[in-house]
């Protein structure tokens, strides 16, 4: 792996006797994209600030290419922030905003004209150096946001749900081209969002935050197939959390009674004893029908179409509830309807509850 | 249309309701404008030898006012209201800044703090300050007890007491100006030019002021233009000794009984205030003042 831009090392804060962050630590890459994903309240927004040195930690150290940082004033940091609500000068250019930190470091003319024009070519905003930011629709800002924060040429930086005011088509547009700007300039991005697509779309990691800790970091792939806990399983993935009773485990493979059947799951390198309880996360497009007498048989309660998505709540012999769900809008089933349900023994994954 | 029976009912539309507005452009017509006109009459008029005027064109009233001595008592008062609205800017806009930043509680309690003294009558006011100023008064014993000075200071009745006075009678209009300002300014773009790379100071004198810069003039202009016209503080906490524009009209209106020139003198002193509004609308593009809701 290429070398450290940032650490963060047992960070703790608390506002008025609150704890909002309860001793967390990060390493970031040079050039690697990192989401902070959580819920509203979850400490992501503090934790930002704290990188950014707009807040002063209670405990724990923040570094910053190996030099410690976490008493540096912000403006003596190698690190910018895109705010959530923009925080664009509103008595300023376009180009004004964009040239501002330049500005303060005295470049020369040629250069600050240079950068500038160079970063509206980036957000694709060129022609608008004169425009004043309320004459601007919130793409724009965010574009502009950006363009001011990149013309440093930041070692990090630092995204507080940037996209969070956009339409939903702007977003999608906007999540592709901030990742490919990301590439492009190779500098640590730390971006906030409480959605998870967002998250599984951009990122090199993902840090799923919970109550002022990261819960699981780790790839997409493995925050979103292999989640540590339930809460990751639930927020990464919509999955469903079965609960049952270990039967047998063995070659990697766990067998479980759940609602009085037996099915299995993936043991991964946890140790399970028979008897144990067990608590197993399945994503609801890896739920299989299967003929009756074959699985765990299940009782047809709602039918939603969401998303492209058809979702079918069901509901277990032990009273719990499962959703399954199918591409496109499937007409055989209806509400009352009998059914059997059963999973590839892969797509079920043992989890620790914490919710 | 399913609309017609709410636009019937909407007052200004409805065809009687106008009348509704007849007594506030009476009041405004014959309270406001009306003495307004005369007073620019009059000071084209002539006077008479004892008492009143005489309808008699003249431009004698303007031209007593370059005589050195009258244009010199503009010039005290220009000074003196521009030291005045200095002071008050010097302390009004830290005032109104710190104002802004506290908790809604702190807010609402200042807020009352500077109101309360307002609801006693000014001149009441203005007489506590001779108790504290005067040979020998609050100010002198304090001092004296704690041994800073050896003799009563005789404050009253000098230039200072009169810049005392002003300052106390003006600060709160500078103060509530800044505070309005200040009060909606976004401090996260404090946040964003200090992440940017700007010092406290940098930030400040780059975003802050900028952004409460209206109120900061709306401020001056709230207190620059009364200072011009407070007589009675001069009269009460200067003596004789300092004598502003206001005074001399109130002089010649009620002890020379020259009304001609007292009008003549109101007008100049009306342009020069109306000079000043119409340069802050030049700077800040707006018509309302800060702070006047």
């Amino acid at each position: 792996m290429s070398q450290t831009i940032l650490q963060l090392q047992n960070i703790e804060k608390s506002f008025d006797g609150t704890p909002v962050l309860r001793g967390i630590s990060l390493d970031a890459a040079a050039g690697e994209f990192i989401t902070l994903l959580g819920s509203s309240g979850c400490g992501k927004t503090t934790t930002l600030r704290i990188i950014a040195g707009l807040e002063c930690p209670d405990a724990g150290r923040v570094l910053l290419e190996g030099r410690d940082v976490t008493d540096t004033p912000p403006n003596k940091r190698d690190v910018n922030t895109v705010f959530q609500n923009y925080a664009l000068f509103p008595h300023m250019t376009v180009a004004a905003n964009i040239e501002y930190s330049l500005k303060l470091r005295r470049r020369p003319k040629e250069e600050i004209a240079r950068a500038v024009a160079q970063a509206l070519e980036l957000v694709q905003l060129t022609g608008y150096e004169n425009r004043m930011p309320g004459q601007l629709s919130g793409g724009q800002k965010q574009r502009v946001a950006i363009a001011r924060a990149v013309v440093n040429r930041p070692r990090v930086l630092l995204l507080d749900e940037p996209l969070g005011a956009l339409d939903l088509q702007l977003r999608r547009q906007m999540q592709l081209e901030l990742k490919a700007l990301q590439q492009q300039l190779g500098i640590t991005f730390i971006y906030i969002t409480h959605d998870q697509e967002e998250a599984l779309t951009m990122s090199d990691r993902i840090a799923v935050m919970r109550d002022g800790q990261f819960v699981q970091i780790g790839t997409p792939a493995q925050v979103y197939d292999d989640p540590l806990t339930s809460f990751v399983a639930r927020f990464v993935g919509s999955a469903n959390i079965l609960q049952g009773t270990v039967v047998a485990a063995e070659g990697g493979l766990v067998t479980a009674r759940v609602a009085g059947c037996p099915v299995c799951a993936r043991a991964g390198q946890t140790e399970f004893r028979p008897g144990q309880p067990i608590a197993l996360a399945l994503r609801s497009e890896q739920v299989d029908f299967a003929p009756e007498g074959s699985g765990i048989p299940a009782v047809v309660k709602e039918k939603s179409f969401a998303g492209g998505m058809l979702r079918i709540a069901l509901e277990l012999p032990d009273g719990s509830r499962l959703v399954a769900s199918r591409h496109g809008i499937d007409q055989s089933l209806a509400p009352g309807q009998k059914l059997c349900v059963r999973w590839a023994p892969e797509a079920a994954v043992p989890v620790e509850v914490d919710d | 249309m399913p609309n017609r029976k709410n636009t019937r009912r909407t007052p200004l539309t409805s065809r009687w309701m106008w009348l509704t507005l007849v007594p506030l452009y009476l009041f405004t017509l014959v309270l406001v404008l009306g003495p307004l006109v005369y007073m620019l009459v009059l000071s084209f008029e002539t006077r008479a030898d004892m008492w009143g005027v005489i309808p008699q064109f003249t431009l004698a009233n303007y031209q007593n006012i370059f005589q050195p001595v009258y244009l010199n008592t503009f010039v005290q008062s220009l000074k003196l209201a521009l030291l005045c609205t200095g002071l008050i800017l010097l302390i009004g806009y830290p005032f109104g800044y710190f104002m802004a930043r506290l908790s809604p509680r702190g807010k609402k309690f200042m807020t009352a703090a500077l109101m309360i003294p307002f609801w006693t009558n000014s001149l009441i006011r203005l007489y506590g300050w001779i108790i504290v100023l005067r040979s020998g008064g609050t100010l002198d014993k304090v001092l004296m007890a704690l041994h800073l000075t050896q003799r009563p200071l005789k404050l009253l009745y000098t230039y200072p007491a009169v810049v005392v006075g002003m300052v106390y009678a003006l600060l709160q209009f500078m103060i509530l100006a800044v505070y309005s300002s200040a009060e909606k300014m976004d401090w996260s773009l404090v946040e964003a030019a200090r992440d940017l790379g700007a010092s406290p100071a940098q930030a400040f004198f780059t975003v802050t002021l900028k952004l409460t810069m209206p109120g900061l003039l709306s401020g001056v202009i709230l207190t620059f233009i009364p200072s011009m016209g407070l007589f009675f503080i001069a009269d009460i906490l200067g003596g004789n000794k300092v004598v502003l524009v206001g005074s001399l009209i109130q002089d010649q209106l009620l002890q020379a009984h020259n009304w001609p020139f007292a009008a003549a003198l109101s007008v100049v002193l009306m342009l020069l205030t109306s000079l000043m509004i119409g340069l802050y609308k030049r700077v800040t593009h707006t018509t309302r003042l800060e702070g006047l809701l």
